[in-house]
């Protein structure tokens, strides 16, 4: 199963189980509470993952490792490596 | 009688690890990329060969590539040209054609891979016998050298889509440095149809569905490069595609 098919599979799961309880459609019966915390589900389940990708990345963004003894040590090796070559008989 | 000198002395259980380098243009960077792999394979003993995969570079870096055959043995350096610049994964294709080792390691030709990192991949592969080991900016004490704030910003976002659309079981997707069994990569690159950095992203996603197992170790990217060829809009516009192709077909 793709990917997209899981999502959709999912979504439509999370759907059925929403509308029914949010709409009461089987007449089960379930208490008011059930219904006025299931509506707003959906919406509140969106802004959350938002809040929680915007947190995410932001935290990624800031701790992102800024490499620069890397690259302090590849510019020394670089000037290494061009003599070693040069006695090696390299023309560049 | 006499003792023969074994040829290469501190020779590692038998394995031999093949570096595929596709280049284009790479004239300045090749030697030093070379004269890197020579260093830390020889270093620990490794068995070894390094092969070049030019793509009719106009600036001459095959006959950079003679040079070197020249200094460093043909046995260690293989020259498999072409005559113009084709995709990457025919590019692997061809290089894996003629490879002899067991392992291929793949890495980009400018610099921005560092080869003390191949140790490193050799040890992990080790720990786990992992199909393949994949080299991550974005764990431990991996990272970016040239980057800035927008680019960051670009990388972490794009990746944290694809964790979320692909949940593939790697912290860097897009990355190219990583080691693969040869008969994994061989699998993987004919499976593959995707381009740019969507290839490398199907590689790691079509390893998780074919079950190949897939060790991580944090890596330095210095990129020299950044300077000149920014991350344009075209970019972002053909990654998203991409990704939502892979999202939709796999």
């Amino acid at each position: 199963m793709t990917k997209l098919l899981q999502w959709l599979l999912g979504v439509s799961l999370l759907g059925a189980i929403w509308t029914v309880v949010a709409f009461d459609l089987l007449e089960l019966g379930l208490p008011r509470t059930y219904r006025e915390v299931a509506w707003p589900m959906p919406l509140y389940l969106l802004v959350s993952f938002g809040c929680y990708s915007l947190a995410t990345v932001g935290y990624r963004v800031a701790t992102f490792n800024d490499c620069d003894e890397a690259a302090r040590e590849l510019q020394e090796q670089i000037k290494e490596a061009k003599d070693d070559l040069k006695k090696k008989g390299l023309r560049m | 009688m006499a003792s023969r000198k074994p040829l290469q002395p501190n020779r590692v259980n038998g394995d031999k690890y093949s570096v595929l380098l596709p280049t284009y243009n790479e004239r300045e960077n090749l030697p030093l990329i070379v004269w890197l792999l020579v260093k830390y394979f020889g270093e620990n003993g490794y068995y070894y060969e390094i092969i070049v995969i030019d793509d009719g570079s106009p600036d001459g870096t095959l006959e950079v590539a003679e040079q070197l055959q020249k200094i460093y043995g043909e046995d260690k350096i293989l020259l498999r040209p072409r005559e113009k610049k084709l995709g990457l994964g025919t590019a692997y294709i061809h290089g894996m054609r003629h490879a002899t080792g067991n392992f291929i390691i793949i890495m980009d030709a400018d610099l921005s891979h560092h080869p003390k990192f191949i140790p490193q991949f050799i040890k992990k592969q080790k720990e786990g016998d992992y199909d393949l080991v994949s080299g991550t900016r974005y764990q431990g004490n991996g990272g970016v050298y040239g980057w800035d704030l927008r680019r960051k910003l670009i990388s972490r976002g794009a990746n944290f889509l694809s964790q979320v659309l692909l949940r593939p079981g790697a912290s860097d997707l897009t990355g190219s440095f990583r080691l693969y069994k040869k008969n994994v990569l061989e699998s993987l690159v004919e499976r593959c149809v995707s381009k740019g950095y969507v290839f490398q992203m199907e590689m790691i996603v079509r390893a998780r569905q074919l079950n190949y197992t897939i060790g991580e170790v944090p890596i330095s990217f210095v990129d020299r490069v950044y300077g000149e060829s920014k991350l344009g809009g075209n970019e972002i516009v053909s990654f998203v595609k991409g990704l939502l192709t892979l999202f939709a077909t796999t």
